[in-house]
């Protein structure tokens, strides 16, 4: 560590003004900061005096996220061998065959991501703002498996160039960005993102694993329930039943981070203890959920397949935990005021379900309705405002009245 | 208008400076609409070049005698009666695409460009500047549309006027064609990169 402090400290003149790689300023202190705490807090005033930045938020969301990725790698391990009709291989083994599977669509968006933010930081003389710390490895952990790699590239270059930098960079988002990548693979390439091939890794990778015949069909337990008919029985890969506790645990198909409701409570525990979760939202989306759930289970009709789940199949399956918990709770696209979150998230919910059982064209719906609802956070938060300032300006007129 | 202009700045201002769509923001409409393919997109900018020149031309001529109360009318008049006849001249030599236009033939009607240059310009001079205006501002519009048809073609169904651009072995080593090309939402943000790099190259268009 002080070996790397002394490296920095000793490259630093070629980065300050008049040095020789001035033009690269930004790229320096984004290191620095990233690598050690900044060393510029305020030092007068009624500010608190803390190094608790947007850079530590966003690593204490990484932190959060870990479960999740641990479980993702387990679980796509898991995945092969089941639809390969194989046996399950050691523990460790598994865990590699998940990492070096998920591991070069993490690197490719890191890069492409990341080298977007520098370029621009670069063009316009700013600060590197790490916004892209924990999109990056969101946008891994919400796509199918075997996503193609350029398809990732493509689509991260255009929600970081389209839905962050146009509108002025990191803070400045309307949209989350990690779900943007997702709406644009969706659309753009919908036979990658969906249907009963794309969710389960199909290739081994350095002799771990199994490659998977051209013939087997692995479909998400929400593709199953959209493509039912009559009666809707949900099953795994050996064609075992699936129990809610399987969902709620998530051993199950699916996006690769996104399978384990268990892993995504862990982490929302952890962003909530930390205070970087907002627990309204959270709480809010899934009573959301949970009602519209209810109300279409009371409904339940065969015309829509997804009306005959219960209320818990639907909080467990596809993207809604990780929507809830990492999606929705995103500070920049959220509302902002409290009465304001309690409605955003618990539409977010109700959209979700909406979506997911009423348009069959769509087997999941958490994305679309955190997208929607990202785009209403503004209008929600000034008709919050605006009923605050006509009930002091009655109250006023009350007393003066008086 | 405060300045006397040539007839050059007439008709060559509209394709860059003073562009209909990505400068004045007219027309965007029939933009998102018939540029999913390079083909359509042609044919509606010929068409509206046609419509756009004649009319200014038609109402130039009149522009004395119309009443200023029902000027509206009379250039509606105007631009409905050739727009009947460039869409029955598709239909004869050209169904297909005519077809796939459908209803946007006759929407040139509504088409904010066209009320814009009848009444700024077409209303307060001669014939012979009124034609260039709508041959400028008519190609002005076109180009726009040839370039977000290209980009949404290409990249949207790997063609160009249908036929096949990007090779077979391209697919065959997973290339997928970019389905959201194809839809609306992308010829926004098509023109918007357009505006994007046009207002980079003329930084006097700039907002502050």
């Amino acid at each position: 560590m002080k070996a790397l402090r002394k490296f920095l400290d000793k490259i630093k003149p070629a980065f300050m003004e008049g040095g020789k790689l001035s033009a690269f300023r930004s790229v320096y202190d984004g290191f620095d900061s990233f690598l050690f705490t900044p060393n510029t807090t305020s030092h007068s005033g009624v500010h608190i005096h803390d190094s608790r930045d947007s850079k530590r938020a966003m690593t204490l969301v990484i932190i959060a996220l870990l479960p999740c990725l641990f479980f993702g790698m387990y679980n796509t391990a898991y995945q092969n061998y089941m639809a390969a009709g194989v046996p399950v291989a050691s523990f460790w083994e598994m865990m590699a065959y998940g990492f070096l599977a998920i591991l070069p669509t993490i690197v490719v968006t890191y890069v492409v991501g990341l080298g977007i933010e520098f370029a621009f930081a670069q063009w316009r003389g700013e600060e590197i703002q790490e916004g892209f710390l924990v999109s990056g490895l969101l946008i891994p952990m919400i796509c199918p498996i075997d996503t193609p790699l350029w398809m990732i590239a493509v689509a991260t270059a255009f929600s970081v160039v389209f839905a962050k930098e146009v509108f002025g960079g990191t803070g400045y988002n309307f949209l989350n960005i990690a779900l943007v990548t997702r709406a644009f693979l969706f659309f753009a390439y919908p036979a990658s993102m969906s249907g009963d091939k794309v969710f389960v890794a199909s290739e081994s990778i350095f002799g771990l694993g199994n490659n998977l015949p051209d013939t087997f069909t692995g479909a998400t337990p929400l593709g199953e329930v959209a493509t039912s008919t009559g009666s809707v029985v949900l099953t795994d890969l050996s064609n075992q039943a699936i129990s809610l506790w399987d969902m709620f645990f998530g051993l199950i198909p699916g996006s690769f981070g996104e399978t384990s409701t268990l892993c995504i409570l862990i982490g929302a525990a952890f962003l909530l203890l930390t205070g970087i979760a907002n627990w309204r939202i959270i709480l809010s989306v899934f009573a959301g959920g949970a009602v519209m759930a209810f109300i279409a289970h009371t409904f339940a009709t065969p015309t829509y397949p997804g009306s005959m789940l219960g209320v818990g199949e639907h909080l467990c399956l596809g993207g809604f935990a990780f929507a809830a918990v990492f999606m929705a709770t995103d500070p920049v696209t959220a509302a902002r005021t409290t009465a304001g979150k309690y409605i955003y998230g618990f539409l977010i919910g109700v959209i979700a379900i909406i979506i997911r059982v009423y348009n069959t064209g769509y087997p999941e719906g958490a994305m679309l309705a955190v997208l929607l609802m990202n785009v209403f956070a503004p209008l929600i938060d000034y008709c919050v405002v605006r009923v605050n300032i006509n009930r002091r300006l009655n109250r006023k007129k009350v007393l003066s009245n008086e | 208008m405060a300045e006397k202009q040539t007839n050059k700045s007439v008709i060559f201002n509209p394709l860059s400076k003073d562009n209909p769509v990505i400068v004045q923001i007219l027309g965007i409409c029939s933009s998102l609409a018939v540029t999913a393919k390079l083909e359509p997109a042609i044919v509606m900018g010929i068409s509206v070049i046609a419509v756009l020149a004649f009319s200014n031309v038609i109402i130039s001529l009149l522009r004395n005698t119309i009443p200023t109360n029902i000027r509206i009318i009379v250039q509606l008049v105007v631009v409905a009666g050739l727009v009947v006849v460039v869409n029955q001249l598709l239909l004869a030599y050209a169904y297909d695409v005519a077809k796939q236009l459908s209803v946007f033939i006759g929407l040139i009607i509504t088409n904010c460009i066209l009320m814009g240059r009848l009444e700024a310009f077409a209303m307060a001079n001669r014939p012979w500047p009124s034609f260039l205006d709508g041959i400028g501002n008519g190609l002005g519009y076109a180009l726009i549309l040839v370039i977000v048809g290209f980009f949404r073609e290409l990249l949207g169904s790997g063609t160009l006027l249908g036929f096949q651009v990007i090779p077979q072995w391209c697919y065959e080593h997973g290339y997928v064609n970019n389905g959201l090309m194809i839809l609306p939402p992308m010829a926004l943000i098509v023109v918007a990169c357009i505006i994007w790099v046009h207002r980079s190259i003329n930084k006097d268009l700039q907002e502050q």
